[in-house]
């Protein structure tokens, strides 16, 4: 005998079993396996059955000699690419803001937001092409230009360049037309204003354009801090080689490579443990960033 | 217009027309690549235009079947995980956009969805939980893990939540269930979000490579864009191999590098197609999460 109030908050209930059904297996599920990272994980005996060994993964991953140089990868990566990508687009939105003609600027956002929604799978297999030092078009223009081949992918001291760089042609477009939606809400009596104080172009940009911009600005910028330890796997699998290990190595491919192809599952889990725990904190951190200096609510 | 003005906006001009040039010219020299002859495109004769022009590459990327087996595994992902994506969300979103008022337990359940885009298990206790599922190499392992993204629940219960009170309202009192009025009048309502977030959701599908590697037994279970990691960045060097009289004839004029390059063009084609009519949607697309007014 279900109350009046109940049969009308059933169908809620109900509406959310699908989702949280799935969730639940596959979100919540791979959490309880989390204690593999403490444990000699044998496939055999699974979960329930491997010893226990406490924080000795922890140990054995901390004292591989290439850990931290993994460890600095993806922190430097991940930084460089979090800052280039706030910076460019600004600048960007600001000069496509300064054009004129509607259909030019409709074009360039057009082409410039297109390689957002390929996959690092082709973007990965065009560059593999064009960056070949032997058959490349990039190196043929250089060797053109009277400079000597330059092996993108396989020097490690270029690889974080190319990395960085490569990563802007893919996701500039978008963080670039943000920016300009958020230019075009400023207020034209502001600018009306300006001009009759005798202000020019460059300092109306700084004094008008910009602040209209600081609020998505700062939200961008705090959601973007959770992504500190996201060097992006897609990107570095498709790019890398052992050569350009040494400096282009990040968390997530070391923890597929230990992982799936050395099997050594609980050092893997220890690792990806390692670096859920950090991204959670900074995650947490960053929205709690965002509500507060830019009102931004989750849900 | 002073000087300085003309001289800025032809500078202005001139720059982003190269950074365009920048961002289209790798996928113009693909393209060139792909019809060209194998000894110009060795020889470095291939800049934005083809040499020798011939059309093998694809003629042989045809009577190929690993390519469409692989695009039929994608179609089929795109289709099932697309539907199945969309239709949780929307049921998911309609009860989080009700206040703890109206709905007692709804931030709690919010908080449920959140935390998984907080913290998650890591890529190994990932792999392990589907294995125990039972769906490994199987189009489920490519659509069920996915199915809920947090994401777009969060951007429709925000729509939702900026839909008229007074419309539910109406619709209580005129005696319709909460399926009713997700159905008659939400959904209605939200079509062009819909519309943004499903063509965002197919994206993502057509695009999703790693999951096919490392969730499909073999190859020839990959969707399209596992089985071009393997032929287009692994090096796979069996392009070559079981070939018969009908594809001999094109070696003449093709080669690895080539059919490469041929195949690369033919999995972005569709999204180069589909972008110029869609524009519309996937600029909103990003507006939709990010600016709040």
């Amino acid at each position: 005998m279900l109350s009046h109030r109940w049969k009308r908050l059933l169908p809620l209930h109900l509406m959310l079993l699908p989702a949280l059904a799935l969730l639940l297996i596959y979100g919540y599920g791979p959490i309880t396996g989390i204690v593999i990272a403490f444990q000699k994980f044998m496939p055999s005996k699974g979960m329930f059955g491997s010893p226990f060994i406490g924080l000795d993964n922890f140990k054995y991953v901390w004292n591989l000699p290439d850990t931290k140089q993994v460890l600095a990868n993806t922190v430097i990566i991940a930084l460089c690419k979090i800052v280039l990508n706030l910076i460019v687009p600004i600048v960007l939105a600001l000069l496509l803001n300064e054009i004129r003609l509607k259909l030019f600027k409709r074009t360039v956002q057009t082409i410039i937001y297109l390689p957002y929604f390929l996959s690092w799978v082709l973007l990965g297999g065009i560059l593999i092409d064009i960056l070949s030092p032997s058959q490349g078009i990039v190196n043929d223009l250089l060797r053109a230009f009277g400079f000597k081949p330059v092996f993108f992918l396989g020097d490690p001291s270029w690889f974080r360049f190319t990395v960085v760089f490569t990563d802007l042609w893919k996701e500039a477009g978008f963080n670039t037309i943000v920016f300009l939606a958020a230019v075009t809400n400023a207020n034209p009596s502001l600018y009306e204003a300006a001009v009759i104080d005798g202000a020019n172009r460059w300092k109306q940009t700084l004094s008008i354009t910009l602040p209209s911009m600081l609020p998505v600005i700062i939200l961008l910028a705090t959601l973007s801090l959770g992504n500190v330890l996201n060097a992006g796997f897609d990107q570095i699998f498709n790019l890398y080689s052992p050569q350009v290990y040494s400096s282009g190595d990040i968390l997530d491919t070391f923890v597929y490579r230990i992982g799936l192809i050395d099997t050594q599952y609980g050092v893997a889990t220890a690792v990806g443990l390692f670096k859920s725990v950090i991204s959670c904190l900074f995650i947490s951190v960053s929205y709690a960033l965002a509500y507060r200096l830019a009102g931004y609510r989750i849900f | 217009m002073s000087t300085s003005r003309i001289a800025f906006n032809m500078a202005n001009y001139s720059f982003l027309t190269i950074m365009c040039l920048l961002a289209l010219f790798p996928f113009l020299n693909v393209l060139a690549l792909s019809l060209s002859n194998k000894t110009a495109a060795a020889a470095g004769l291939v800049k934005l235009w083809p040499v020798d022009f011939t059309l093998s590459s694809y003629q042989f990327v045809f009577l190929r079947h690993e390519f469409f087996t692989a695009l039929g595994i994608t179609l089929e992902r795109v289709l099932l995980g697309t539907a199945l994506s969309m239709l949780i969300s929307v049921l998911a979103a309609y009860p989080l956009s009700k206040e703890e008022r109206a709905f007692p337990g709804r931030t709690l359940y919010a908080w449920a969805f959140v935390f998984t885009i907080l913290f998650n298990g890591g890529l190994i206790p990932w792999y392990m939980t589907i294995k125990m599922t039972g769906i490994l190499d199987s189009i489920w392992a490519l659509v069920l893990p996915g199915a809920v993204q947090v994401f777009n629940c969060l951007l429709l219960l925000n729509f939702f939540r900026g839909l008229p009170k007074a419309l539910e309202e109406a619709a209580f009192v005129d005696g319709a269930s909460h399926w009713t009025t997700l159905g008659r009048i939400f959904v209605p309502l939200s079509a062009p979000v819909l519309a943004t977030v499903t063509l965002f959701t197919v994206v993502g599908h057509w695009n999703s490579w790693f999951d096919g590697i490392v969730l499909m037994n073999s190859p020839s279970h990959y969707p399209l864009q596992s089985y071009l990691q393997t032929v287009v960045v692994k090096m796979n060097t069996s392009t070559f191999a079981n070939i018969d009289p009908v594809q001999a004839k094109l070696l003449g004029e093709i080669s690895d590098r080539t059919v490469k390059a041929a195949q690369i063009f033919m999995a972005t084609l569709p999204v180069l197609c589909v972008y110029p009519f869609l524009q519309k949607y996937f600029m909103s697309g990003i507006v939709l999460g990010s600016v709040k007014e």
